[in-house]
């Protein structure tokens, strides 16, 4: 049985009398340490599908088994790192961690406990140096890594990632998601990231799942990524299995669900 | 267009030799407190600040004194203002029992009604503003009447206070806290309804509380719109007083300057006007101060 398990989810928005799906019959299965992501053109509801999961969305039909129990509202078992970093911008980079941690570990550790917590967390993703600086005195790459941390405090059981990199210029993108796969390879956690650059899905995935285009888009392919880990972005440039798993992904993207530009 | 080359410097490069390798430091000398520039450009950032007003206000007096001055002036010049009351501008603490009392005495009267119905107003004020700025329902509700009672002049509420509480204490505190609550309602509202989804999205994640998440996420996210609401609120408040004490009487600033128009002393009159401007003023200026150490990191990022 699968760690979690997205089973048949449709999701339609009503406005007025006008109903559109977005989403239907979704259904994916993902084992526990398993790296996926979801990529797709963007309107393709993948946005739409990791909210659900997060439980900020509810589902028209169908739900999310998580450890083959339903989850329909948002909790710290399914911690998210948002698009836009999303940290609170009157709390430092050290107490917008401990926020989390304070909420998550409440009962479970103490104060000091707590606070070494925060800290081991701010330092697996090198940000303890910044700790007393607010989200507005660092870097984009920062706030995101410092997202990041916050989300790994709270020991998720499923850990999603809203294209975390998607604000970032190349070069920080590139840090990140050596970040990332450094944290993915000692903490072995789950992830679910969305994305929509064909590199960073080929690079960190275990399985890529290919969205269809919306309106009512579904699950069109789902490609594994045989390449061995720990994967080294050099190496790969000229590994024919990284080629081979690239091309596919491009050609389902602009071949065969090319990306209806509406405007 | 041609834009004429600049000169450049066009002397050969000459890589340098081994010798630059074996480069000196050099200490920096180390930077001196000189005090007396201190002193110099401190000097003129004030008077940069402090040098056009004084002299608009020089000009303002100097053509007050000219219009009065003459025989049929209603008005008295500035001179005759500072020579009338003098009394009154050199002794603001002098206290002779009952209404016989120094400007100073009269202001805090003031601004003690205004503090309580001021203090009554915010609490009230945030928690309604909350209220309606959180749940749609309470906003259908409440906000067409907040929108229809915040237009009714603070001093039509006086004769209706007075019926209620019988007593000019209570009346006029409570004609400052529903001057001030309008603003400070609608602004909070606005501010609580501005919260980022993003913020949200955190607080749900984290299954913050309904006080976890007013204490942590709502109040400093909308910090700064309530105190825009604080700072109208204030000024409002000390607009209403004025008008309020006129009509109840007792020690305050505004009988005091009733008192004096029936006494038609006009420089007294004069008088109280600069005090109530100043500190009107300072309040305001309070307000700000709070506002900006409080709301220091809460600015987006």
């Amino acid at each position: 049985m699968a760690y979690l398990k997205l089973d048949h989810i449709s999701k339609t928005f009503a406005r007025g009398s006008r109903t559109t799906a977005v989403l239907v019959d979704t259904t994916l299965a993902i084992e526990k340490g398993e790296f996926v992501s979801i990529i797709g053109h963007s309107g393709c509801g993948k946005t739409t599908l990791l909210n659900i999961v997060a439980g900020l969305l509810p589902t028209t039909t169908g739900g999310v088994l998580l450890e083959d129990r339903e989850v329909n509202e948002p909790g710290p078992d399914r911690a998210v790192v948002f698009q836009n970093h999303s940290l609170l911008p009157w709390l430092t980079v050290y107490e917008n961690v401990r926020l989390a941690v304070d909420k998550v570990f409440a009962s479970t550790k103490s104060r000091s406990e707590r606070h070494d917590w925060t800290l081991h967390n701010l330092d697996l993703v090198q940000m303890s140096h910044a700790k007393d600086k607010r989200p507005a005195e660092i870097s984009g790459g920062m706030k995101q890594r410092v997202g990041l941390a916050r989300a790994l405090s709270m020991e998720p059981k499923v850990l999603l990632l809203d294209e975390p990199f998607g604000a970032l210029d190349a070069l920080t993108r590139a840090h990140l998601q050596d970040s990332v796969m450094a944290i993915h390879q000692i903490l072995e956690n789950t992830v679910l990231m969305i994305t929509h650059d064909v590199d960073e899905a080929v690079l960190l995935s275990d399985r890529i799942v290919m969205m269809t285009n919306g309106p009512a888009a579904t699950i069109g392919e789902i490609l594994p990524v045989p390449l061995p880990r720990p994967r080294k972005r050099l190496e790969l440039a000229t590994s024919p299995t990284y080629l081979k798993c690239r091309q596919r992904v491009l050609e389902f993207l602009y071949e065969r669900h090319r990306f209806i530009d509406a405007a | 267009m041609n834009v004429p080359a600049a000169k450049v410097d066009a002397r050969p490069f000459v890589p340098p030799t081994g010798q630059a390798a074996a480069a000196k430091v050099l200490p920096l000398p180390a930077p001196r407190f000189d005090l007396r520039s201190r002193i110099t450009s401190g000097l003129v950032a004030v008077s940069v600040r402090a040098v056009p007003p004084v002299l608009v206000i020089a000009v303002l007096l100097a053509v007050w004194q000219l219009l009065c001055s003459n025989a049929g002036a209603t008005l008295p010049p500035p001179t005759k203002v500072v020579r009338d009351a003098w009394e009154l501008i050199s002794h603001p603490f002098f206290d002779n029992g009952g209404l016989d009392k120094g400007l100073f005495w009269h202001i805090t009267a003031s601004l003690q009604r205004v503090a309580v119905g001021y203090v009554l107003a915010s609490i009230v004020g945030v928690a309604l503003g909350t209220l309606v700025g959180q749940s749609i329902w309470a906003m259908r509700g409440l906000d067409p009447i907040f929108q229809v009672l915040r237009t009714v002049p603070p001093l039509a509420w006086l004769p209706l206070s007075l019926a209620a509480f019988r007593n000019g204490q209570p009346s006029a505190i409570f004609v400052i806290f529903i001057t001030a609550i309008w603003p400070i309602i609608i602004n909070t509202a606005v501010g609580v309804r501005n919260i980022p989804q993003d913020y949200r999205n955190v607080a749900a994640v984290l299954r913050l509380n309904h006080l976890e998440f007013f204490l942590k996420i709502m109040l400093p996210a909308a910090a700064p719109y309530i105190f825009t609401g604080l700072r109208i609120g204030i000024g409002l408040s000390w607009l209403a007083i004025v008008a309020a004490e006129m009509l109840i009487g007792g020690v305050g600033i505004g009988f005091f300057i009733w008192d004096a128009w029936n006494s038609s002393h006009i420089s007294e009159i004069i008088v109280a006007l600069v005090y109530v401007g100043l500190v009107g003023f300072l309040l305001d200026r309070i307000v700000a101060g709070v506002a900006s150490i409080v709301t220091r990191g809460t600015a987006a990022n």
